[in-house]
């Protein structure tokens, strides 16, 4: 692609977020898309929000679960940037209308005190890298029409990112598996997922040392500070107003989301 | 009793001999529509009969059908119970002979051991965690009776609920601290993930289908005498198992349980 064509894919998403009316697929009116070129689109519709005074305050992983891929029939794992203007409080209503069709999923957080710069980058530097880590939600959104996404649609729209919600407790990884720790999601007070940290790559960590590695490879770390969401562990559960979610995971506590 | 002590036993020995034989057979409701939930449990109590005159023992409880999803698929309410005997254990890391099972699946699940006595009705969480003298995680082996595990209620009661074998872990631990709700469990077949769960997925709780246990002998006028070991209900979807096929359960905070199938 050209870079007006990136420009002005770029440009059509951001309005696509701003205005809340959702596009026609990218990968019908692009056929040839390629998954670098999503990429750079995605870039330049952060740009824009950064123009607007956002800042980058952390990284995602998108599409790690087999649920998830299974569902949006995608098989690779992709990443997005989260932004300042993503955040909310745990408790603070999120206004179900402030996006096009927001689905929720439930993830462990991960809190950087060090860089982490692929390649290279082990699980066992990825735990010498972490803070701490926090139960959390993330709210994923389409600017793409009903969700018909392929994976250079969802990467060109930031990784569907829509916001997200940290809960609870900071807890260090010292001494917990996540791998083995149970998540239990409520929707309305009823049990609608339980799962294991396994379901992301085996390990939430085995996640993040594959965003360093893979962002790594494009020239850019993953810094201390940042917040990174480790990809779903439960499947995408439609948010309307009204709804309220809670997770739970094993040695970790709880975190939940209300929507107005 | 919708039937007689003649059909009665003649059922339980269709079935007894179909599971000591390896074989599977149709549905007992297939030629007998009329029967009841207790007609099930009366055929349970007469296998059970028969391996006791055989010499065997009861090894513990079990309770089946306690995800919601299986709860629904059926249209039931409550669980199911059955019995564990002493034959049906495999040591942790044990091998499990397939040739003496007709299609087994396995299930990761938190068995208990009671230090005192269970009676109810009115038993809750609370009261089961107060009597356990500690859990340990296991492994159920299924392997229903009936053609492709296709059964109903009271066909899968009277089948003393697919028992078949089970692997208790090596981890045991007391209750307090110890966050059953949302303790996680992956299960690897062959190395690969092919099931997780947290204990919620149980009734909401691993101890809801003991205390649920506890009602349902309370019913029958019986309870769960102290040191009685559970199994309290598959929390992960079962898996099916064929000779070749390596099985490991890791638990959170519990340690890990594994079996091959031979």
């Amino acid at each position: 692609m050209t870079p007006e064509q990136i420009k002005l894919h770029g440009d059509a998403l951001y309005q696509a977020l701003v205005d809340r009316q959702p596009l026609a697929p990218l990968t019908e009116r692009e056929p040839d898309i390629t998954i670098d070129d999503a990429y750079r689109i995605q870039l330049r519709m952060i740009e824009r929000r950064l123009a607007k005074g956002e800042t980058v305050i952390g990284k995602k992983i998108g599409v790690t679960s087999k649920a998830v891929q299974q569902m949006l029939n995608v098989y690779q794992p992709d990443f997005g940037l989260l932004l300042s203007g993503m955040v909310y409080a745990e408790g603070q209503a999120i206004p179900a209308d402030s996006m096009i069709a927001p689905r929720a999923e439930a993830e462990v957080a991960f809190i950087l005190k060090r860089d982490l710069d692929g390649p290279g980058v082990t699980a066992a530097d990825v735990l010498r890298a972490t803070d701490f880590v926090m139960p959390c939600f993330e709210i994923v959104d389409s600017r793409i029409k009903d969700w018909k996404i392929k994976i250079q649609d969802t990467v060109a729209d930031n990784a569907s990112c829509g916001v997200f919600v940290l809960g609870g407790t900071p807890r260090s990884l010292r001494g917990l598996d996540l791998s083995v720790a149970g998540m239990v999601v409520e929707k309305n007070g009823e049990i609608v997922s339980t799962s294991a940290g396994a379901s992301v790559q085996g390990s939430p960590v085995n996640a993040v040392a594959w965003l360093a590695n893979t962002l790594g490879a494009l020239g850019i770390p993953l810094k201390a500070g940042e917040v990174i969401l480790s990809g779903s562990q439960s499947p995408l559960m439609p948010v309307k107003a009204g709804d309220f979610f809670t997770c739970s995971v094993g040695g970790l506590g709880s975190c939940s989301a209300r929507f107005s | 009793m919708t039937i007689d002590q003649k059909t009665l036993d003649s059922l339980a020995e269709y079935l007894e001999s179909a599971e000591l034989e390896a074989r599977e057979v149709v549905k007992i409701t297939d030629a007998h529509p009329q029967l009841t939930l207790d007609d099930g449990y009366a055929i349970q109590a007469a296998i059970r009969a028969r391996k006791e005159a055989r010499g065997n023992q009861v090894a513990g409880l079990k309770a089946g059908l306690t995800s919601r999803a299986k709860m629904k698929q059926m249209g039931v309410e409550v669980p199911c119970f059955g019995l564990l005997f002493d034959y049906m254990s495999i040591a942790n890391g044990g091998d499990v002979k397939t040739s003496e099972l007709i299609h087994p699946k396995v299930e990761a699940e938190i068995a208990f051991v009671l230090k005192a006595p269970l009676r109810g009705p009115g038993c809750h969480v609370g009261a089961v965690l107060a009597a356990t003298d500690f859990v340990v995680p296991a492994v159920e082996i299924i392997d229903s009776r009936y053609e492709n595990f296709r059964f109903d209620l009271v066909s899968v009661v009277a089948d003393n609920t697919s028992s078949s074998r089970f692997v208790v872990g090596s981890v045991a631990r007391g209750i307090e601290g110890l966050d059953l709700r949302t303790l996680g469990m992956v299960m690897e077949k062959n190395g690969e993930v092919v099931a997780m769960a947290a204990g919620a997925s149980v009734l909401g709780h691993p101890a809801e289908a003991i205390a649920q246990l506890a009602n349902h002998l309370a019913a029958r006028g019986e309870e769960i005498p102290a040191g009685t070991y559970i199994m309290s209900g598959g929390a992960t979807e079962a898996i099916p198992v064929a000779a070749g096929d390596s099985i490991q359960v890791r638990f959170q905070d519990l340690g890990s349980v594994s079996m091959r199938f031979v």
